[in-house]
């Protein structure tokens, strides 16, 4: 199966977020937890709904994650996008996000 | 303007105080998210890509000095310093916070503002010509029948929880700035044979993934019935839109599958029972409304200033060119904002440019501030002699583009940017493109041109009616763009025409540039860009794009 991790919004501020492998949100999806089958990927959507229950998090679900590079870094456009922050108004964006940007193709 | 009465206070200052509760008990757990989702869609807030998003009214597009100040507050003090402009004419706020939300809230109720109906299947706000009560054209004010529309549509209990959202458009002028004819009703200002004032009433316009533009149900209908008539066409809606297909349960669907007979003939049924009984305004409560916009008390103008800055300021001439247009009284001008500089995102004005408007219109346009669905801004009341002065001000505020119309004028949605519902992304095309045409001799050479690009086919960014529409579509990953031709949004609206196979997002601007190239090629003295097209058709444009590949 291809590697995975969960991502959600934030309840309170609505700021994207990845489960990371100490069970806590990061805003840095380099941190996520990385699932390498479907068992894992499942045990990590039970504990992102258990944040849910808990008024953390909203929405959470799995996406597909190239860790190659050594760093995880999400496969489809628009979660590169949700992990970088928008590609077309870059003053806006963190400094780590704009390392992130580099990669959104 | 309008002002707020007893009413109207009280309404909004009690959603505040709902809306804050209902949030305390969400981030108390109290409330699910299956729960709350609907209460906060109720208060205009999305939550979005990257974050929540607040969505603001603004009613038909006017907007107060002190109203500015407070959005540029909001978008500093709980944003990330900037808003965008909407082609509602609203602004959204993309970086809410969830625990921050009832003080923004608050803080609007301050200045009379809201964010009730900006979501949902309710009646949105209504929209009406930016240059409402100032243009040359114009019959009347429509914000006066756009304000008994908001009071009339608020909260109202039948129209609530409509199939889909619902959006109303007025004009009162001939040209249309106000893109009636692609709205669920378009209004337009009409004087009958006797010189009497009413509107042609247009339904089922719309763009989305089915683009139509309204059809004429009533050529002529009495401003004084109007509420009545709006209300038969909701209640006939209400009753046989298509609620089991989402995608099917605009109005524009239903007016489509009946025909426009057939729907004219249900309206008009509803109305013998409702036209007497129904909602319509007395003389007295219209003449209190109307009286929020009587015309300002104008002084004489001088002119001559104006004239001779124009022979000695060619970046002045250029920008007088295109974005002052003529106002009905004589020595006064409109002046139209771009917020489409070279390479920004159409649309965006930061916190700054936002106090920097309310100062200007404070200095300049007795107070007063339109917005436009084209995502610039107007100050509608500007003396001629004082147009050198405040575009010296807005040159130093990065608001003096003199792009208006032309091609780097562009309607952008927010796309994959920032729109959970986007597939491609809209802004960097947008960008791109106006860095290629940067230069405004190039721009101004080329004239009138109408560029519209949306993220998906929701066509939030109007590419439908754009001359040049630009559609994102997603193909397994990648960003392609596919191109149509044109379309139009004003008085002879027009759904534009795929022009052929989607460009890659490598490709797509140098398509546009070779659609220019044509057009500048084949046009005649004084031809648009729609007008060469609409003469020579696709053909020679097809071509010049395709056969070389």
């Amino acid at each position: 199966m291809t590697q995975q991790a969960v991502t959600a919004n934030l309840l309170g501020d609505g700021r994207v977020a990845f489960l990371t492998w100490d069970g806590d949100w990061s805003d840095n999806v380099a941190d996520s937890h990385i699932a390498t089958s479907d068992e894992e990927s499942e045990w990590l959507l039970e504990t992102a709904q258990r944040a849910v229950a808990a008024q953390v998090a909203v929405d959470p679900y799995l996406i597909e994650i190239d860790a190659s590079s050594g760093s995880a870094w999400p496969v489809q456009r628009r979660e590169q996008i949700r992990a970088a922050g928008p590609t077309g108004t870059i003053n806006t964006l963190s400094d780590a996000s704009v390392d992130g940007l580099k990669r959104v193709a | 303007m309008y002002r707020y009465d007893a009413y109207d206070s009280q309404l909004v200052g009690e959603r505040v105080a709902q809306f804050r509760d209902q949030v305390q008990r969400r981030l108390d757990g109290a409330l699910s998210e299956d729960e709350f989702r609907p209460l906060r869609l109720l208060n205009g807030l999305y939550l979005q890509l990257h974050a929540y998003m607040l969505r603001v009214a603004i009613p038909y597009g006017t907007l107060s000095s002190e109203q500015m100040r407070m959005l540029a507050h909001i978008a500093r003090r709980y944003d990330k310093g900037y808003g965008h402009f909407t082609t509602r004419q609203n602004i959204q706020f993309n970086w809410t916070k969830l625990e921050e939300a009832p003080d923004i809230l608050t803080d609007l109720a301050k200045v009379e503002m809201h964010a009730i109906q900006t979501s949902g299947n309710t009646i949105r706000n209504t929209t009406a010509d930016p240059f409402a009560g100032v243009a040359a054209d114009e019959i009347e004010d429509p914000r006066i029948t756009c304000e008994i529309i908001r009071q009339w549509s608020t909260l109202h209990p039948e129209f609530s929880f409509l199939p889909r959202k619902f959006k109303i458009a007025v004009t009162g002028a001939y040209e249309d700035r106000a893109a009636v004819r692609v709205h669920d009703i378009g209004l337009a200002m009409q004087r009958n044979e006797a010189g009497e004032v009413g509107f042609e009433v247009m339904v089922g316009g719309g763009q989305g993934r089915t683009p139509m533009i309204a059809k004429t149900i009533r050529d002529f209908l009495p401003k004084d019935q109007l509420l009545s008539y709006l209300e038969a066409i909701l209640r006939v809606y209400n009753l046989a839109g298509r609620r089991d297909n989402k995608y099917k349960a605009r109005i524009k669907i239903l007016v489509h599958e009946l025909g426009t007979e057939v729907f004219r003939d249900q309206v008009e049924a509803e109305w013998e029972q409702l036209r007497d009984a129904g909602p319509n305004l007395d003389s007295a409560e219209v003449e209190r409304i109307a009286a929020f916009f009587d015309p300002p008390s104008y002084e004489p103008a001088e002119t001559s200033g104006y004239n001779a800055k124009l022979f000695e300021d060619h970046a002045f001439s250029d920008w007088a060119r295109t974005n002052v247009a003529r106002h009905k009284q004589s020595g006064y001008a409109i002046v139209s904002v771009s917020l489409k500089p070279e390479g920004e995102a159409p649309g965006d004005a930061t916190a700054e440019q936002m106090d920097a408007m309310a100062e200007f219109a404070e200095r300049y346009s007795l107070g007063e501030i339109r917005v436009t669905h084209e995502q610039n801004l107007v100050l509608p009341y500007v003396r001629q002699s004082d147009l050198y002065a405040l575009w010296q001000g807005l040159r130093t505020q990065g608001l003096s583009t003199a792009n208006i119309g032309l091609i780097s004028d562009i309607i952008a949605c927010p796309g994959l940017d920032y729109c959970g519902l986007a597939t491609t992304r809209s802004i960097p095309v947008a960008q791109r493109i106006s860095r290629l045409f940067a230069n405004l001799d190039r721009q101004h050479d080329i004239g009138e041109l109408r560029l519209k690009i949306s993220g998906c086919i929701n066509a939030c960014g109007h590419h439908h009616v754009g001359h040049i529409g630009i559609l994102g579509v997603d193909r397994k990953g990648e960003e392609y763009y596919q191109i149509t031709l044109g379309g139009r949004a004003d008085e002879n609206a027009a759904i534009g025409k795929i022009i052929g196979p989607a460009f890659s997002s490598d490709n797509v601007v140098d398509a546009i540039e070779t659609l220019v190239n044509i057009y500048l090629e084949q046009r005649y003295d004084g031809e648009r860009f729609v007008d060469t097209y609409e003469r020579i058709g696709q053909s020679p444009f097809k071509e010049a794009l395709y056969d070389a590949r």
